[in-house]
């Protein structure tokens, strides 16, 4: 085993690709939540994000294109969850779990004469002379312009949240349901929105997989990553930022363990490919000690009564 | 005075129930107007409409002579209407100033509201920091966030729903001398309450709603509260009656009793301790999140204590859980009964067996008897005089008074020997609430003991022998309820919580 055939430069680039999707998807669920609603339909939405953003790229032939119609495919798969959810009353958690199924299914329906077919790459951002800057340049600055705005998005996010009249509303909407809508605002348009916003965000996160870090399409190919950013939203305690560490040590370690498998560590590799998964919770779980942050009206459905 | 508000004959109906039936009143600036009813009588719903939350069938609505149709809450802030809820419309994990900001149009930027609501707040005596976070505040002081949410918005016509019921006293006088300097100002007041005493102090008019319909108006200052109970039940009100009776031996001790809160916004109990003989009402008051819930917690059984706090009849019970205690004598009802007395979508028959199954044999070798618990819930039914097509119907079907006599009921059936009741009327109207004082008395004649822990102080006046006060989670000394007065009872249940009294 030789650990130095590591080149940490690579590694570091390399981990801030593999985090990319789960920053995608869990913001987005992050603000859904942060209005009272649990979508534990991520995985589904994703999936349904990277197979219509892999088919428009294809056809199109511009990626950007594509991921504009894997924002659109996840929103627009997310309206099934907010009819039922908040037009219906179903059951949130059964309707997450129903769409993530849909979505698997949908999406190896519409992708099955998409397998094998390279999608055309996403140039990185030109940065011009700074990209030349030793380790900085290739470490940050060598990246395709989603990257950049995954980032800017949380960003954005927690400015929002934090700073403006809409983020005080949507932080209301979760908090207490009944007084919002007592105060005149409406829960179901906004929590409709915010769902939507959800699924244009996890389907960008399932575009950067299909799109940019693997590069082709496979059935089922987000792999659970649906799943780690619903438990990295609850374990950040609903924090933008927090969400953001969360995320790149996930990426980290995926990307470390990927590393060590190269270099053929003595370690079977079934635990290697766990590893990530089970660090990353354990860290969050230690992180989130305090489990006052959670909105008040979490996963309860409203029902505007007289 | 010229009218500033006027409604003429409005009407709403619910499928089922007409709510307001060509309800007409008028408010002028500056009047504080009372108006009276039963739960159900179509108080809420009148203002509602007011506000905007809900649209009339029938009837118009005139401001200052034009007309007056708020689409929206939004539209009838801006059209110079406030409203106070009687529960809190506030957001326990924002701050004072973010609460505010979303009641308000055009919310000014954070630190220009937070000086504004410190010179309000210090203009009507009603002090309040903007920074800190609303769960952590008192009822009280909850309530001053709406107040003063209101005040910013300059209403010329605040509704107020039931705002005093979470008060001390003191507070309570404080509340009517802001109330009096905005009347003062020309602020027309509408001001929703059953407390008689409160509206014939405040108010200048009233109006008397009964299913629905106007029934009456009347000068609170110059009619009775009797007279003006009698036109909202529409009947002749009994006083419940008790016999004179000596206490027997103790039967439930506490001793120190200390434990921390259940959840975040929850009060610790801290060293609380008294003796509860037998045949005697032990009246506990205090204003709500002082500890209410955890000490019913701590005596039903749903949270266990340290030993050698709670003794009943010489054994100490504080490990054991709620159906050990029930199996005692010890029995509970606690405050919520939509998913804490009852479950809403049993049937009473299905609620009736969930306590009942150990005290009155609905179970033998673990099977249960569902003929015996239908005829349990039966003997409820027929003995509370509930309103109900009989057993099989759910809980959440049950209107709050008729519901609050079956689950009352409910334990008093299982004779026990020590009775804790947690908000025994809470939103019941007067003849059931008196049926329901009338059993624990009964109940007590009898020779159990009971525990009433209530917000109501003419209740727990009405009913107790001894009188004893939650603040913080400390109980002050147990002392004769006959007797005290008002201004001794605020004290005990910790004066005025900081608050003083208007400043212009």
């Amino acid at each position: 085993m030789d650990l130095s055939a590591i080149n940490p430069v690579l590694f570091i680039a390399g981990f801030l690709v593999a985090a990319t999707p789960l920053i995608f998807a869990a913001i987005g669920e992050l603000v859904v939540e942060r209005t009272g609603v649990l979508n534990l339909g991520v995985e589904g939405m994703m999936i349904a994000g990277a197979i219509c953003g892999f088919a428009v790229a294809v056809e199109t032939g511009s990626p950007l294109a594509g991921f504009a119609a894997a924002a659109i495919g996840g929103a627009v798969i997310s309206l099934l969850f907010a009819f039922l959810t908040q037009v219906m009353l179903a059951n949130q958690v059964a309707s997450g779990l129903a769409l993530t199924l849909f979505g698997l299914g949908l999406s190896a329906l519409l992708g099955q004469s998409y397998v094998g077919i390279k999608p055309p790459r996403l140039g990185d951002v030109d940065f011009g002379p700074l990209a030349d800057i030793p380790v900085i340049g290739p470490v940050l600055l060598s990246h395709d312009l989603m990257l950049y705005a995954a980032l800017a998005l949380v960003i954005a996010v927690w400015v929002v949240l934090r700073f403006t009249r809409l983020g005080l509303i949507l932080r209301a909407v979760g908090e207490n349901h009944d007084a919002a809508h007592a105060l005149g605002y409406k829960v179901v348009r906004i929590r409709t929105a915010a769902i939507m916003f959800g699924g244009a965000c996890a389907g960008l996160g399932g575009a950067y997989i299909s799109l940019i870090r693997v590069p082709q399409w496979t059935e089922g190919m987000t792999a659970g990553v649906g799943w780690i950013a619903l438990a990295l939203v609850v374990f950040a305690s609903w924090k933008p930022l927090r969400l953001l560490i969360g995320a790149y040590l996930f990426g980290g370690l995926v990307q470390l363990q990927l590393n060590l498998q190269a270099v053929g560590v003595a370690i079977p590799v079934e635990y290697l490919a766990m590893s990530p998964y089970v660090i990353t919770i354990v860290v969050l779980v230690i992180l989130s000690a305090d489990r006052t942050a959670a909105p008040g009206s979490l996963g309860r459905n409203f029902h505007a009564s007289s | 005075m010229t009218q500033l508000l006027s409604l003429e004959g409005l009407t709403k109906a619910y499928p089922g129930v007409v709510a307001n039936d060509n309800v007409s009143l008028s408010i002028a600036a500056g009047e504080v107007h009372a108006l009276l009813g039963e739960n159900g009588a179509g108080k809420s719903t009148l203002v509602k409409m007011i506000y905007g939350l809900v649209k009339p069938d029938k009837g118009r609505m005139l401001m200052r002579g034009a007309d007056y149709a708020p689409a929206e809450p939004r539209a009838a802030r801006a059209a110079g209407v406030g409203m106070v809820f009687q529960h809190f419309s506030l957001f326990n994990a924002l701050s004072v100033a973010e609460n505010i900001a979303l009641g308000m149009e055009n919310a000014p930027k954070m630190r220009a509201l937070s000086a504004r609501i410190r010179a309000v707040s210090e203009t009507y005596g009603l002090p309040l920091s903007p920074d800190r976070i609303v769960g952590d505040l008192s009822a009280g002081e909850r309530q001053r966030v709406e107040i003063i949410r209101c005040l910013l918005q300059e209403p010329k016509l605040l509704i107020m729903d039931e705002p005093t019921s979470v008060l001390t006293p003191q507070e309570v006088d404080i509340l009517f001398q802001t109330l009096r300097k905005l009347s003062a100002e020309g602020t027309a007041i509408l001001y929703i309450s059953h407390k008689l005493e409160e509206i014939r102090a405040l108010c200048d008019a009233a109006t008397i709603l009964r299913g629905g319909k106007v029934v009456g108006t009347c000068v609170p200052s110059e009619t009775t509260a009797r007279e003006m109970a009698e036109m909202m039940v529409g009947a002749v009100l009994k006083v419940p009656t008790r016999a004179g009776k000596v206490p027997g031996e103790t039967v439930l001790k506490l001793e120190g009793l200390s434990a921390p809160a259940q959840n975040a916004f929850g009060m610790p109990l801290r060293e609380i301790g008294f003796d509860l003989r037998t045949g005697e009402v032990l009246g506990i008051g205090g204003v709500a999140g002082n500890g209410q819930d955890e000490l019913l917690a701590a005596l039903s059984g749903e949270m266990t204590v340290k030993p050698g706090m709670i003794w009943f009849q010489g054994v100490d019970i504080g490990a054991l859980r709620p159906t050990a205690r029930r199996a005692l004598g010890l029995l509970a009802a606690p405050e919520e009964r939509l998913g804490h007395a009852a479950v809403p979508d049993m049937t009473l028959t299905e609620n009736a067996m969930l306590t009942g199954a150990a005290r009155e044999r609905l179970e033998r070798h673990g099977l249960l008897d569902w003929n015996a618990a239908k005829r349990f819930a039966n003997n409820i039914i027929e003995r509370f005089d509930v309103r109900t097509p009989g057993p099989g119907a759910t809980a959440r079907s049950l209107s709050g008074g008729n519901l609050q006599k079956f689950v009352i009921g409910r334990e008093v059936m299982q004779r026990p020997e020590v009775l804790v009741v947690n908000q025994p009327t809470w939103g019941v109207d007067a003849s059931a609430a008196a049926a329901i004082r009338q059993a624990l008395l009964d109940l007590a004649e009898q020779g159990a003991a009971v525990i009433v822990i209530s917000q109501d102080l003419d209740e727990l006046m009405e009913v107790s022998d001894r009188f004893a006060a939650l603040n913080e989670g400390r109980l002050s000394a147990t002392r004769p309820a006959l007797g005290l007065d008002v201004a001794e009872i605020g004290e005990m249940m910790g004066g005025t919580h900081g608050m003083e009294v208007a400043h212009v």
